[in-house]
Parts: structure tokens; C-alpha cells; sequence
């Protein structure tokens, strides 16, 4: 066989760099949404390929739900301390505050749907004309149909049934004013692909994503972290185990799985065991068939 | 695993309705183990729910609320999974005429497309159909699965005869690569795991044929055609100077020292460095994403293409393309659209419909010069502009084009230069 192939994930990377620059040639005022979880991680890593011996031409948005990970958040100041980007944040407790949004109620809420006006304002106020986004086709149903350019009406919603066609490599982020776009450069990679590539290029995530002593209860099939917004409900006990995230989102609603993966190592092989998708774990997903989507339609991530 | 040599396989499915595409991605997902458990779940209670015995393997692809409902594909949906041997990326496409655009999509870059053809009808003309645009497209490698053996009780003679009725009309079709597998995608006959119903049957199984197509020269490696996204021009003291010349090789080899000229202005220079990310590299070639400086100080910007000195694409400022017609409303003779190609976009006209294609028959229509959703035909394009262009028979990534309508900013036609 000639040596001129690239291997999968080389092929990956370089699919994925193109598309952000991509984004750099069509759009004004990108940025990229940054949660702090492995995905947006990846893509700033990409972004820094991409765009190298620049520095990334894109500021880090982060949509701040107020129920975070102290780690995610010490993470995310340092890399943007580290690249020289800019930061902007939007808050979801700023919206509950302007009566934007109202807070949901109950036992199982969460502040996951109230992102959507939160990211829609920040999108708005900062002129953004692209989100880049981390989202993966193999995530979710309703994911897998997704474009690398996928637009956004001036309401900020998604119109999954009437889509652009994207072919070859010819991308078109041709919009009108007060429309804008999501980018989603990792579009093909798997979660095993994800961990594959981190592992070899070495990419440093959140200690939260390796395995570590947590006080935790057990609810909805994993095992939920004990932090200030937490309330106990009856029968629940607080636990100490050795647990690991496999994605990260709120606090409030991001399981975690027993686990001794305490190196990147260690979590390709645990991930390429598991019989669960990665959002398996997480309540944002479970509440119907179609939430996803719903959310999607709206303007969600 | 040991994958870090596996290669990336794009291949799209294509059938009429009922042929049994889902079926066989989910089948293919499944004996791969390639599904989760939740997955499993919920699929089993949708097929439960349904009425369905048994786990329904067609329900793994369907994504959008109304394509589960109304139990059909509407959209692209790509779908992954990894074998020992490989990755693989789906693009499953639904197969109904009125969503050829949405097939043409799938094929635009796949290396391989996978027909199901049913048993008990053989060659229909959604066969026809699909083949033309799976050879229009150029995709190397097509492998024809004849599937539902089960209902014609594994017959060989059934299998040999769709065979020939296949090659029969497929010899108008230029196709390189074509193969033919007897399956059933309910039971699991010959997709993952070798049947004992077909023993007259010698080759491979499906997926150890995706496994073992030969991809590698699928890409062109000759012709050096390098389309410039954009300049890198960082802002630090030490880079003061650097100018960088990102893009991804579309096709051919480069190295440094090579001899090179930019289009359209035909500058000449040499490439003085190559960097992949931050790696510093002494050769590159498609499908990279690289950025390179060269030995000269000249204008180049976003939508140039840097190629070899002696090997140049054509510069062209009238062509012909096949196209495919994506909009719900007609091209129009004589309006304006933007041509994107590579980097480089233009303002282009559409001259005259040369011809438009029976895609059912293949015959061409030289009377009717009407394109609307969905149809084919050979038009001339005039554009404002030379573009850098190679036939797409010779080069896919060179050799394609879009049109967008200026007034709603909507892709509305694909083309391929002839
Ligand atoms: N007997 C038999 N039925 C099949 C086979 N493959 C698919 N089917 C059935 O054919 C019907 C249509 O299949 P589906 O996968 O939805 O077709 P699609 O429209 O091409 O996606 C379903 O009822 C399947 O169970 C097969 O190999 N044998
Ligand atoms: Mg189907």
C-alpha cells in the first residue's frame, strides 16, 4: 500500500481544521461555545492547529448555567489564559434575574433548557454570526442530522426538515442579517474517537473526567455528585466512591460511573468496554423520545 | 484495539423504499456490536410499542420525530462504527425520487456505495436511478447487495439472474469497481457473518469487503492542486514576517523545494516550508490540512490555488457541468447565482441547458431545457471570472461546484465539470 493515506483519526483532524478555518474565511464574528467538557475542549485544540503560529482568531463563549463544576470553571480560566483568547460569558442566573427566563420547579428540574435564551442573548448581543460548536453526529438521533454549516433563522431556531445540502467540501455560510450559524467541525468523530485522539496528542481535561473520591447519592442510575444545589430525598444516602465523568454538564444532572480509569490510558480502554452511550447517564436526555430534538429546534447546543 | 494505521471508509446506501436499507445498517451496527445498550432499549420499546416481535433493526437509523413516526428516511443521517479493521461513516439516504438531491449529498463523498436491490423484484428502476448517480458522482467502488434471499429461498439462480440484468444496463455506466453479494438483512446472511445458505456463494461477507476495498487511490496523488482558505498572519514580534498559506490539498503531493505557480496570476515560486499544526513537515499530501510559506513575497489570497509549475488545471471562464438540481424552485436561464469552487467564488449565469437526463432511462433530453428540483442535465456556465477548474472524472475536490441562489442564500444546484 503507498504511505500516502492519512489514518482515520488524521483524517478527522484534518476534516475538522478545515471546516474551522472555514469558519474564519465566511463569518465576521465567530466563536466558539466552550462548556469545559472534552468536546469544546477538543475543538480549541483543533483551533489552535488550525490557526498556528496565530494565536485562535476566536473568543470562547461559555453559556454559565451558575450550577457548575468548581473544576470546569478553574479549567476554563486558565486555557483562556493560556491561549490569549477572550472570554465571554453568558449567565443563566443574569436571565432568571431579568426575567428572561423563569426557573423550573419540581424535583427534577434543572436549568438546562433555560441555556437556549441565555446562549440566543449572548449570540445576539455579541453580533455573533457563528457558534462553533463540539456536537457529534454519533451523540444523539437528532444530532446525526446535522450539517458542519447548519443555519439558524432569525429566531435562532433549527429547521431540521429543510436543511442546506453539503456537498463535497463546499460549505455555505451565506446568511442575512440577525441569522447566524453553527459549526460543527467534529461532527464525525465518535466518543471513542474523541478519546483515541486526546490520548495521542496528549490534551489536558478536567481532573473530573478521571477517576477520584466523590461524596455522591445514587439517582436514575448513577451516581449524582453532592454539592450546594443538591437536595437529598428520601431513602437517599451520601456515599463515598470512586467515580468518573463521562461527560460533563451541570452539576446538578451530570451522573457519574464507578470507575479506577485514572489515566487517559486507562479511559480508552474503559470506554471502548462500555455497553452505554455517554448521554445514557444524563436526565436532560431521558425525558422523552424526542428531547433532543425539541430542544435543538429551539436553538439549544 | 490496534487502529492507529485503520483508514476512514465513507459509503452510502441506496434502495427504494422497502428494499430493506435500515434494516441492514442496523443489522450491520448490531452483529458489529456497535450498539449500546441503551440504544437496544429504547429501540425494543419503539418496536414493542409498534406491535413488532422482536427488536426492529430499522429503527436504529431513523432520527427525526416525523421519519420515526411516518417510519421513513427524510434526511441524511450518518451513522458510525468501528471494526478492528477500520472506521466506517454511513450516510444513509432515503431512496424515493423526490429526495435524489438528498442521495446526491450522500454520494458526494463517499468511497464506495452499497445498492440493495430486492430479491423477489430484481432491477427496478430506482436500480437504474441509483446506479447513474452513484457513476455520475464517480464513487470508486459500488457493491450491489441483493438482498431478502430468505423469500427466494437462497436461490442461486434467482441471485445469478439479477446479476446479469444488472451488468446488462450498468455497461452504459462508467463504473470500475463493482460487486455483487447475496444477503438477507432481517437474518444476517452474509452481512457480518458468512451464510450457510449460500454456499455456492464464494466471496466475501459485506462488511469484510468495506473492510478490504482498496481506498488508498481513491484520492488523486498526480495532479498537485493546493486551494488557498486563508493567510495566516500572526501578530507576535518573532512571526513579524510570516505569512502562511492554510488550506487542505485537494489532491497530488507537495514537497518543499518544489517548483510552484499561483492561480489565476501565475506568479512563480518555490515552497520554502510545510507545517502541519504546529509540526513542521518536508511533504504533504491530500487530504491534509496544511499551512506553507514560500521563497517569494507574493500576492496570494483566499480562493487562489497554489499547483506545480507544470502541471496546471484548466483556466476557464465558460464550461459545461452536470448538474444536479437541489431548490424547490427551477433554475432560471440567464439569473445570477454564486459558483463556489475550492476557496474561489464567482458570479455565474447558466447559458443554455445543453441537455436534460432521463435519469430512469438515461436518455437525453435535448428539447427540454426546463431543470427543476431533482432533475439532471448538461448546462454551460458562464462565470465572471477564469476558474481553476479539472474535469470531475479526473478529480473530484477540483472538479465540483455549487451554485447559491443570491436572493435566498440557499444551495440550490451541484455540479461536476465535464
Ligand atoms: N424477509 C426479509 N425481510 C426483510 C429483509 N430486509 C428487510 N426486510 C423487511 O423489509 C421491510 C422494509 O425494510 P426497511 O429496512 O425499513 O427498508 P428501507 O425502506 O429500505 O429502509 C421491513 O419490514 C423489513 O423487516 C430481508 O433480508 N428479508
Ligand atoms: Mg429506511
Amino acid at each position: 500500500m503507498s504511505k500516502y493515506y492519512l489514518n482515520y483519526l488524521d483524517e478527522l483532524e484534518s476534516e475538522a481544521i478545515y471546516i474551522l478555518r472555514e469558519v474564519w474565511a465566511q463569518f465576521e464574528n465567530p466563536v466558539i461555545l466552550f462548556s469545559g467538557g472534552k468536546d469544546s475542549i477538543l475543538v480549541t485544540h483543533l483551533a489552535k492547529k488550525a490557526f498556528y503560529p496565530s494565536k485562535i482568531p476566536f473568543a470562547l463563549m461559555h453559556v454559565d448555567t451558575g450550577h457548575n463544576f468548581p473544576e470546569t470553571i478553574q479549567f476554563r480560566d486558565d486555557l483562556v489564559e493560556k491561549l490569549g483568547v477572550k472570554l465571554i460569558v453568558g449567565s443563566v442566573q443574569e436571565s432568571i434575574n431579568n426575567g428572561r427566563v423563569a426557573e423550573e420547579k419540581g424535583k427534577n428540574a434543572t436549568r438546562n433548557a433555560l441555556q437556549i435564551t441565555t446562549l440566543l442573548d449572548a449570540i445576539e448581543s455579541n453580533k455573533v454570526d457563528c457558534a462553533i460548536g463540539g456536537g457529534r453526529r454519533d451523540e444523539e438521533k437528532a444530532r446525526a442530522k446535522e450539517r458542519f454549516f447548519s443555519h439558524r433563522d432569525d429566531f435562532g431556531q433549527w429547521d431540521p426538515k429543510n436543511q442546506r445540502p453539503e456537498l463535497w467540501n463546499l460549505l455555505n455560510g451565506k446568511h442575512f442579517e440577525g441569522e447566524h450559524f453553527r459549526a460543527f467541525p467534529i461532527s464525525n468523530w465518535t466518543e471513542m474517537d474523541v478519546w483515541n485522539y486526546i490520548k495521542r496528542e496528549n490534551i489536558s481535561i478536567p481532573s473530573l473526567y478521571f477517576a477520584h473520591e466523590r461524596e455522591v447519592v445514587f439517582r436514575n442510575n448513577s451516581w449524582i455528585p453532592v454539592s450546594e444545589y443538591l437536595k437529598l430525598e428520601e431513602g437517599e444516602n451520601v456515599e463515598n466512591k470512586k467515580i468518573r465523568f463521562r461527560t460533563l454538564g451541570d452539576i446538578t444532572i451530570t451522573g457519574g460511573i464507578e470507575s479506577d480509569a485514572d489515566t487517559l490510558g486507562k479511559i480508552v480502554q474503559e470506554v471502548s468496554a462500555m455497553r452505554k452511550t455517554e448521554r445514557g447517564d444524563r436526565s436532560d436526555d431521558k425525558r422523552s423520545e424526542t428531547a433532543m430534538e425539541d430542544r435543538k429546534k429551539q436553538g439549544y447546543f | 484495539m490496534i487502529i492507529d494505521n485503520n483508514q476512514l471508509l465513507r459509503f452510502t446506501t441506496a434502495g427504494s423504499v422497502d428494499d430493506g436499507k435500515s434494516t441492514l445498517i442496523g443489522r450491520l451496527l448490531f452483529d458489529s456490536k456497535s450498539i449500546f445498550e441503551d440504544q437496544l432499549e429504547s429501540v425494543s420499546n419503539t418496536s414493542a410499542k409498534k406491535g413488532h416481535d422482536g427488536v426492529d433493526l430499522a429503527l436504529f437509523t431513523d432520527g427525526l420525530k416525523d421519519e420515526r413516526e411516518q417510519g421513513i428516511t427524510i434526511d441524511v443521517a450518518y451513522r458510525y462504527f468501528t471494526t478492528p479493521k477500520r472506521k466506517f461513516i454511513i450516510a444513509d439516504t432515503p431512496g424515493h425520487i423526490q429526495y435524489t438531491r438528498n442521495m446526491v449529498t450522500g454520494a458526494s463523498t463517499a468511497n464506495a456505495a452499497v445498492i440493495l436491490i430486492d430479491a423477489r423484484h430484481g432491477v427496478i428502476e430506482q436500480t437504474k436511478r441509483h446506479s447513474f448517480i452513484a457513476s455520475l458522482l464517480n464513487i470508486p467502488h459500488l457493491i450491489v447487495c441483493i438482498n431478502k434471499m430468505d423469500l427466494v429461498d437462497f436461490s442461486e439462480e434467482v441471485y445469478n439472474g439479477i446479476v446479469t440484468q444488472f451488468e446488462e444496463f450498468s455497461s452504459k455506466l462508467l463504473m470500475k469497481d463493482v460487486r455483487f453479494i447475496p444477503i438477507s438483512a432481517l437474518l444476517g446472511d452474509n452481512v457480518v457473518n458468512r451464510s450457510k445458505n449460500t454456499n455456492w456463494y464464494q466471496d466475501g461477507t459485506l462488511l469484510s469487503t468495506l473492510e478490504t476495498l482498496h481506498i488508498s487511490s481513491d484520492i488523486n496523488k498526480i495532479d498537485a492542486r493546493f486551494p488557498v482558505q486563508t493567510v495566516l498572519r500572526p501578530q507576535s514580534e518573532e512571526n513579524r514576517d510570516y505569512r502562511g498559506y492554510a488550506g487542505r490539498v485537494a489532491s497530488g503531493i507537495y514537497r518543499v523545494g518544489d517548483e510552484v505557480a499561483v492561480l489565476p496570476s501565475g506568479f512563480q515560486s518555490k515552497i520554502k516550508s510545510i507545517n502541519a499544526g504546529e509540526q513542521e513537515v518536508q511533504e504533504a499530501y491530500a487530504p491534509m490540512s496544511i499551512s506553507m510559506t514560500l521563497e517569494d513575497d507574493i500576492d496570494v489570497s483566499r480562493g487562489d490555488m497554489i499547483v506545480r509549475k507544470n502541471n496546471q488545471p484548466e483556466m476557464e471562464q465558460e464550461f459545461d457541468v452536470m448538474l444536479c438540481w437541489l431548490a424547490n424552485d427551477a433554475a432560471k436561464p440567464r439569473a445570477k447565482y454564486t459558483i463556489v469552487h475550492t476557496s474561489h467564488e464567482e458570479r455565474a449565469i447558466i447559458k443554455e441547458v445543453v441537455y436534460k437526463m432521463d435519469i430512469n432511462t438515461f436518455e437525453r433530453d435535448s428539447e427540454n431545457s426546463n431543470l427543476s428540483m431533482n432533475d439532471i442535465g448538461r448546462v454551460k456556465i458562464r462565470t465572471t471570472r477564469r476558474m481553476m477548474l479539472d474535469a470531475y472524472r479526473d478529480n473530484r475536490n477540483t472538479g465540483s461546484i455549487i451554485l447559491i441562489d443570491e436572493s435566498t442564500n440557499e444551495t440550490v444546484a451541484a455540479g461536476m465539470v465535464v
